[in-house]
């Protein structure tokens, strides 16, 4: 469990902590973004944002379900939908790092 | 009064004191001396305990309170609480991950010690510390709103003893036990919250006639209303509800509390399980929200407030007192009590690690041990919880209310320097500390002149900002935090390349810092905590 083979400490190609105490300068990267692991599932996260933050999609009475309107079954029929989504990329993205 | 009651939640209330003193001896592992041991917990909290912690520490008193009576006065408006909980947790999801790994690596208790690491500045560290600081007073003052709406409820009016015992206990506890108190608490108090909510959404509107009744009643009488609301949003509005949602969303993790929850976890996965999963609160949340809808078509009628004027945040308490039987009124408002509870001992005890870490530290004793870290954070949350407790009794509780919405428009402005710094040091740590304080003066210019007609507020009267201040012919407005924080990042990008022949300062984490889990072993000052080894063993 303690043995990651992937990331250890002192992975070859991470550079070693850069600069040396005195000289800021070397402590500089600019533009270095890193080494990013962004899958296009993630990708997936952006569905909730598209579903709840434009009112003027749902901002209706009717359809109302057991007398409740539309504004606001829609909203909480999101809250499952964005478990969902968030759970679907939690299991994909499981074993990255 | 009503006795039954007050014996109620006065034995809920000893329940949990119990609880709390004994967390002190909960999970412990190591060395107790140290702040991440009283601070975060000892960074061993597994999936449950982070859930129960987290939805405790993020779903407080005052939004049981708030959100309904928002709904009550304002109509659809007030539903943004369920947008913002819908997106913050697929927005926060990924930096959430990359904060703890580089915490857990580097011994971070604070996101303030993470920009002083990441960007080698102790002058940014001390802006992000002072930002959660401020924000977080007033937001401490305001559970303390909530359970005052339930002592007004019970019938005990013009009397702040209860309060004063309430967070005396409080101090007592947190102080002995640390984060493993409301850690513990927040299983009673999310228990009895559930327990409440789902008894309330189906009971109150079966004697009040339905769904279609409350909804019927709510669009008649909202319109007569100060605010003319409605049940759906009228046209002008949809901007600030989706600006209200958004920047709710992107500044709720950027609070202190919400950071300890995070890093309290005991590993990178427990955190992208809870980020996950936590959505589930949001149920209940919107349901909260109804009872606004509910208290209308009850034809409920707010309490008196401290000051003598009617206080809409006293619904939902008085709406339990007209619908429930005593009995069930009595453990409804100790959830409403607890629920309170909770989040003001997370906020107190990260608002002190904040203080110890980021200002106590690194200018007045850098060389303070581990064990004078935590004694200090100790007493400072102490000072924290009695500090707002002044403000409750001696000001205007209108105060706490005022500083809150300042507090969440300015916690937004540290946003450049932790998110983008989870990603890139591309940005110049001076250029970051300009824009910061650009953000923060402009939101605060522009709350200036926000006017409430309702209270007679000139300034600070809300965070929703007029578009005709800008020469734009509508009736529309905008949250404050989003332009303002706009302002911040594009400042902040202009400025880096002009600053590039300016030091940069050193950075001591590195790239697999950001990707690293618990068994990895820890580099920085204050490595994670011995005992940690064996529960991720043992529990794998």
């Amino acid at each position: 469990m303690s043995e990651h083979p992937r990331h250890k400490a002192s992975n070859p190609d991470t550079p070693p902590a850069a600069g040396v105490p005195g000289d800021e300068r070397t402590g500089a990267r600019p533009g270095r973004t890193g080494r990013l692991n962004m899958r296009p599932v993630n990708l997936l996260l952006l569905i909730p944002l598209i579903g709840t933050l434009p009112p003027m999609f749902y901002n209706s009475v009717s359809p109302t379900i057991g007398g409740m309107p539309f504004f606001y079954w829609y909203q909480l029929l999101w809250i499952p939908i964005s478990v969902a989504v968030t759970y679907v990329v939690y299991r994909a993205t499981r074993s990255d790092r | 009064m009503n006795g039954v009651e007050f014996g109620i939640v006065i034995a809920l209330f000893a329940v949990v004191t119990v609880i709390g003193f004994i967390a002190a001896r909960w999970r412990r592992s190591g060395d107790m001396h140290r702040l991440d041991q009283w601070g975060l917990g000892g960074r061993t909290f597994g999936g449950w305990v982070t859930w129960f912690l987290l939805g405790g520490d993020l779903y407080t008193a005052y939004t049981f309170v708030a959100v309904p009576a928002l709904v009550f006065s304002a109509g659809a408006l007030g539903f943004f609480a369920v947008p913002y909980t819908i997106v913050v947790y697929p927005i926060v999801f990924l930096a959430a991950v990359r904060l703890w790994s580089v915490a857990h690596r580097q011994g971070y208790v604070t996101a303030a010690d993470f920009v002083r690491g990441r960007h080698g500045s102790n002058a940014l560290g001390v802006a992000m510390a002072l930002t959660g600081i401020v924000a977080t007073m007033p937001y401490i003052a305001l559970q303390m709103v909530g359970i005052q709406a339930v002592v007004e409820a019970i019938g005990i009016t013009g009397n702040h003893w209860p309060l004063v015992i309430a967070f005396v206990v409080l101090a007592a506890y947190t102080y002995s036990s640390g984060l493993r108190a409301p850690a513990l608490i927040a299983f009673v108090k999310d228990t009895l919250i559930y327990l409440v909510v789902i008894v309330a959404v189906i009971y109150i509107p079966y004697k009040l006639g339905g769904y279609g009744h409350i909804f019927d009643s709510a669009a008649k009488a909202l319109p007569n209303k100060p605010s003319k609301g409605g049940i759906t949003l009228k046209n002008t509005q949809y901007l600030a509800y989706s600006t209200l949602a958004l920047g709710s969303a992107l500044a709720l993790f950027l609070y202190p509390h919400s950071i300890t929850g995070v890093l309290a976890a005991k590993s990178r996965d427990t955190v992208k399980k809870n980020m996950s999963l936590l959505p589930a609160y949001s149920l209940m949340l919107g349901f909260l929200a109804l009872l606004g809808y509910m208290a209308i078509a009850a034809k409920i009628t707010p309490a008196k407030g401290t000051n003598g004027k009617p206080d809409s945040n006293t619904i939902v308490p008085v709406l339990f007192d007209n619908q429930f039987p005593s009995w069930f009124a009595g453990i409804a408002f100790g959830a409403i009590a607890i629920g309170a509870l909770v989040p003001a001992a997370i906020m107190a005890i990260a608002a002190a690690n904040t203080f110890t870490r980021d200002i106590y530290k690194p200018y007045i004793r850098p060389n303070a041990s581990h064990w004078e870290e935590a004694q200090v954070s100790k007493i400072v949350s102490l000072v924290v919880k009695f500090g707002a407790l002044l403000v409750i009794i001696f000001v205007n509780p209108q105060f706490a209310l005022d500083f809150q919405l300042i507090g969440g428009i300015i916690i937004i402005q540290v946003l450049p320097a932790v998110v983008f710094g989870l990603y890139t040091r591309w940005f110049h740590r001076w250029a970051l500390l300009i824009g910061w304080a650009a953000g923060i003066a402009t939101s605060i210019w522009m709350l200036w002149y926000v006017p409430n007609p309702l209270t007679n507020h000139k300034h600070f009267g809300g965070a929703q900002w007029s578009l005709s201040h800008i020469g734009i012919d509508t009736k529309a407005a905008i949250w404050i935090g989003i332009p303002t924080v706009l302002i911040n990042i594009v400042l902040s990008a202009i400025l880096t390349p002009l600053f590039s022949r300016l030091p940069r300062g050193v950075d001591e984490t590195r790239e697999a810092d950001y990707h690293a889990e618990a068994g990895d072993p820890a580099v920085g000052p204050m490595p994670a905590s011995p005992g940690e080894e064996d529960v991720v063993l043992g529990t794998s």
